[in-house]
């Protein structure tokens, strides 16, 4: 067999499914819209159907779409309250914003022969960065110069304190990175792995087995479209508690 | 022969980086284990602590992530 039958017989591109492609043909730039552009407007259109368009009632006795968004929204809710305090339900509507947003995003990427923004970097990053930036911002603007304590670790032995400083730096550098990668990560790691099995079943002596795996796969990718989302606004209610409460 | 000595390595390297990925999964199964021993305990207190669960699992996950961007990396951008 030639390479080149090779190549022809086994296709084998579990990363091509995130491909960035524009939507009516012709180079890519900033402007153009992509499938990215695509799917991000559906996932948004999608949040305004439940959000909007369900709860327009306001039924005492909640329909089931107005009950799903009462559920998302106490959800969330008890999460910032939980886990931030009760000073920071103040921003509990943009970190709403953020869960509802990725999300979409996530269940949508689940769709057969969809797009997923959210295993796409640059998508990931402007959220990690956001939320890094304003909550650096907000430290500063509510604790000044004070906010640097976070850093002094003061519970910590007066000879320790300059390193440990040094490792609080780094790892409060590192959290933008660790966010949105983990978000990109997952959600690529999980489709690419459903890509591979899907390239077993071409041939016939695994492709029961292979059926099965990725039944299996899109299963557990489920569960991780809602358990990534999750963590990214539990992590977002830490890093809001830290800017709340610098002190250690 | 000098390019399919550097593919060579790029799939090496990208396998190796994957053995990353083992230690996220101890991790993230030392602290289920050992949130379920103690959740079995003390099952009333267990309710209020799976925020702290989630967090716990999201970083130590985080580093088999880096390890799979590595190979992936490897594997596509290199």
């Amino acid at each position: 067999m030639s390479a080149e039958a090779q190549a022809e017989g086994m296709q084998f591109h579990p990363m091509e499914q995130f491909r960035l492609e524009s939507l009516f043909g012709g180079d890519i730039h900033w402007y153009t819209p992509t499938n990215a552009t695509l799917w991000m407007g559906l996932a948004v259109l999608a949040i305004i159907g439940l959000l909007v368009l369900g709860t327009r009632k306001r039924a005492i006795v909640p329909s089931r779409t107005q009950s799903v968004a009462e559920l998302a929204y106490g959800f969330v809710h008890s999460m910032v309250e939980d886990v931030a305090g009760k000073e920071a339900l103040k921003y509990f509507p943009y970190i709403m914003t953020l869960f509802i947003f990725i999300v979409f995003s996530n269940f949508l990427g689940l769709i057969p022969m969809s797009f997923s923004t959210t295993s796409h970097m640059a998508v990931t990053v402007v959220l990690a960065l956001m939320v890094f930036v304003s909550v650096t911002l907000l430290g500063f603007y509510l604790h000044g110069i004070k906010f640097l304590g976070l850093f002094w670790v003061s519970s910590a032995p007066l000879a320790l304190r300059p390193v440990l400083a040094i490792i609080e730096i780094i790892s409060y550098f590192v959290r933008p990175v660790s966010h949105s990668i983990r978000l990109a990560g997952n959600v690529m790691a999980g489709h690419a792995v459903i890509e591979v099995f899907a390239t077993f079943a071409g041939s016939i002596l695994i492709a029961p087995l292979a059926m099965v795996g990725i039944v299996a796969m899109f299963g557990m990718d489920v569960l991780v479209a809602f358990i990534q989302a999750y963590v990214f606004t539990i992590l977002t209610c830490v890093y809001l508690k830290d800017a709340l409460h610098p002190s250690h | 022969m000098e390019g399919d000595i550097v593919e060579m390595g790029k799939f090496i390297g990208a396998g190796l980086a994957t053995i990353g990925m083992g230690g996220a999964a101890i991790g993230v199964g030392s602290i289920v284990g050992n949130f379920l021993s103690g959740a079995l305990r003390n099952p009333s207190a267990a309710g209020g602590q799976t925020a702290m669960l989630f967090i716990g699992i999201a970083f130590a996950e985080a580093f088999g992530i880096f390890s799979f961007l590595v190979a992936l990396l490897l594997m596509f951008a290199v």
